[in-house]
């Protein structure tokens, strides 16, 4: 009782204000934290970003158009959006059934399994890389045995997309699995005791309330792939033109002093980040409305 | 609801349970197939690590993570975590309570912002850093002439270390702190509390575990961090080697057991993060159902 007398003061004080940039509220602290949050945000990130794109303007435009598509550079997008897309599509069909057996069926050990889909985000990416190099190496335990088909796998692209897929697996797990586990089933109820069969009810019913999740972390996945490095210098074997990612090529650039070089690439890649970020809001805000949230 | 619908169906109620879950064969398949991807892509990378770091025996294990080298890598990646990952708590909170408790216009774009160093490639966390303390950076002849040094140094790989777990903790508060709303906070300050006693009292026991959970998250992205700490490290052995790039430097030598060995260090701190958070979550979802099940009793 006494806290709605408390309160009705307050509301006063909270009417939203149009000419206002920050509404109201008794609570403290709102300049120092932001203050402080800006300031640190600022210095230790933005200004730095910004850096890189002043840096890169450094050179003349022609030399800049140069660095970012002579045939290197195109080869090293090539082989870097190529094994991504690659990888987050395999991580989105897979993904989608591991996050359906987690919330669906039960079986033992369920716990451990959900608690290991998260590996990749906490194992160091090099440790990844040093491992997966060992599994897929022509003399390792899964690469001897295409090694007798005369398939190599590690030191190729599709190495790389073996370590990108491991990176980017938990992305579509984590943001289907809550989806589907809010999933109210009276419908799908409703939709067999109305006849439908049961991939009717799937593909009618279940899928199309999944699609902006699953393709939120398809695009998570992606955006992951894009910029890793620590996983893929083992397996990739590095090879100009043919194995060279282009986050790689922007380290060999920065060994050879070529900073302009490499904030230009960085720039390009920085881009592709916002694009992609950019996505990312759009496909969240659109699954927020689908699911009434 | 479901008294509804059995009364409907009567003796069909068993048929329409059915029709909301697949065949059985379809069933086991799908979670065949899920633990075999799970096996191949997750277990069999974490279960080699181990397994190359003993090939040659426990001498050359414990000799490994023994040397001098490696214990001063361990030491620095240890050093870089502890600096790192307090920094980002404060901007976390900070960042979170601005956010979470107070309406102001640019909101949405903040959040989107603080996301960025997730989205932004590891090695250009390390160039953007060696573009200004470099020697050939902007504020390289300045830090020269008064002898400081950040690049190829400790702070070099401090600034990287934060820069890549700069969202975690802010991440995890904002959706927390939302979720909980003002009520309680504005309930604190206007019964007369001062702003730090209604953060310490109220703010800080209502986030905790959420905090943890990002702490815990921060805390094993800031050890295992490789391709920005690369950049910058200079990686001079025994001075600005973190543990992930001793385990490059041995790996290129082909001392594969022993950078299996150092590696298998990091994957027993990935184990222990797994355990914690999972420990974390169930924390959480208990508390949160003894609140939902209070409500309710009120």
């Amino acid at each position: 009782m006494s806290v709605s007398t408390l309160s009705e003061p307050l509301a006063s004080h909270a009417v939203p204000n149009k000419k206002r940039w920050v509404q109201k509220s008794v609570l403290p602290g709102f300049g120092l934290s932001l203050g402080f949050a800006t300031l640190y945000a600022s210095l230790l990130v933005f200004i730095p970003l910004a850096m890189l794109v002043i840096k890169s303007f450094e050179l003349p435009l022609d030399q800049l158009w140069d660095v970012v598509t002579n045939r290197r550079a195109l080869a090293s997008y090539r082989l870097t959006f190529g094994t991504s897309l690659i990888a987050a599509t395999i991580n989105l069909f897979f993904g989608l059934i591991v996050a359906w057996v987690l919330v669906r069926y039960s079986f033992p050990g369920k716990r451990i399994v959900d608690a290991v889909v998260d590996l990749p985000f906490a194992l160091p990416t090099a440790v990844a890389g040093i491992a997966l190099t060992a599994i897929y190496a022509p003399n390792g335990w899964v690469g001897q045995w295409f090694a007798l088909l005369d398939i190599k796998i590690a030191y190729t692209w599709i190495g790389v997309t073996i370590a990108l897929t491991f990176i980017g697996l938990p992305f579509v797990v984590r943001t289907v699995q809550p989806v589907l586990a809010d999933l109210e089933t009276e419908v799908e109820e409703a939709a067999a005791s109305l006849g439908a069969n049961r991939w009717q009810t799937f593909s009618h019913i279940i899928f199309p309330a999944l699609l902006p999740s699953l393709l939120t972390g398809f695009a998570l996945s992606f955006a992951r792939a894009i910029g890793e490095y620590g996983s893929v210098v083992f397996i990739s074997g590095n090879m100009p033109y043919k194995t060279e990612i282009t986050p790689l090529l922007i380290m060999t650039k920065l060994e050879q002093f070529d900073y302009a070089g490499a904030a230009a690439l960085g720039t390009v890649m920085l881009l592709f980040s916002f694009i992609l970020l950019l996505l990312i809001n759009l496909l969240q805000h659109w699954s927020h409305k689908r699911t009434g949230g | 609801m479901a008294g509804i619908i059995s009364n409907l169906h009567g003796s069909n109620a068993k048929r329409v349970q059915g029709a909301t879950t697949e065949a059985r064969w379809i069933r086991y398949s799908l979670i065949i197939i899920a633990l075999i991807f799970l096996a191949l892509f997750l277990i069999m990378p974490l279960v080699v690590v181990f397994v190359e770091a003993f090939s040659k025996g426990a001498g050359v294990y414990f000799a490994a993570i023994t040397e001098p080298a490696a214990a001063h890598a361990i030491k620095l990646t240890l050093t870089a975590a502890a600096i790192a990952v307090p920094l980002n708590v404060i901007f976390g909170l900070a960042a979170s309570w601005a956010i979470a408790k107070f309406q102001f216009r640019g909101k949405q774009l903040a959040i989107t912002l603080i996301d960025l160093p997730f989205a932004v490639s590891p090695v250009i966390a390390g160039l953007i850093y060696m573009l200004l303390f470099g020697a050939q950076g902007l504020f390289g002849h300045w830090l020269m002439d008064h002898d400081v040094r950040i690049m190829f140094a400790v702070p070099g790989i401090v600034l990287a270390t934060v820069f890549i777990t700069f969202p975690f903790i802010a991440r995890e508060l904002i959706p927390l702190m939302q979720e909980q709303g003002k009520e309680q906070e504005e309930a604190a300050i206007t019964l007369g509390a001062s702003g730090w006693k209604m953060f310490f009292r109220v703010t800080l026991p209502s986030i905790k575990w959420g905090l943890l959970y990002g702490i815990i998250l921060c805390n094993a992205r800031a050890m295992g961090e490789f391709g920005a700490v690369s950049v910058v490290s200079g990686k001079i052995r025994g001075q600005t080697n973190t543990m992930p790039l001793h385990i490059e430097i041995l790996y290129n030598e082909y001392q594969f057991a022993a950078a299996f060995a150092v590696a298998s260090l990091l994957a027993l701190l990935a184990l222990v993060t797994l355990v914690l958070k999972s420990a974390l979550e169930w924390q959480a979802a208990r508390d949160h159902e003894l609140a939902v099940r209070t409500a309710q009793a009120q």
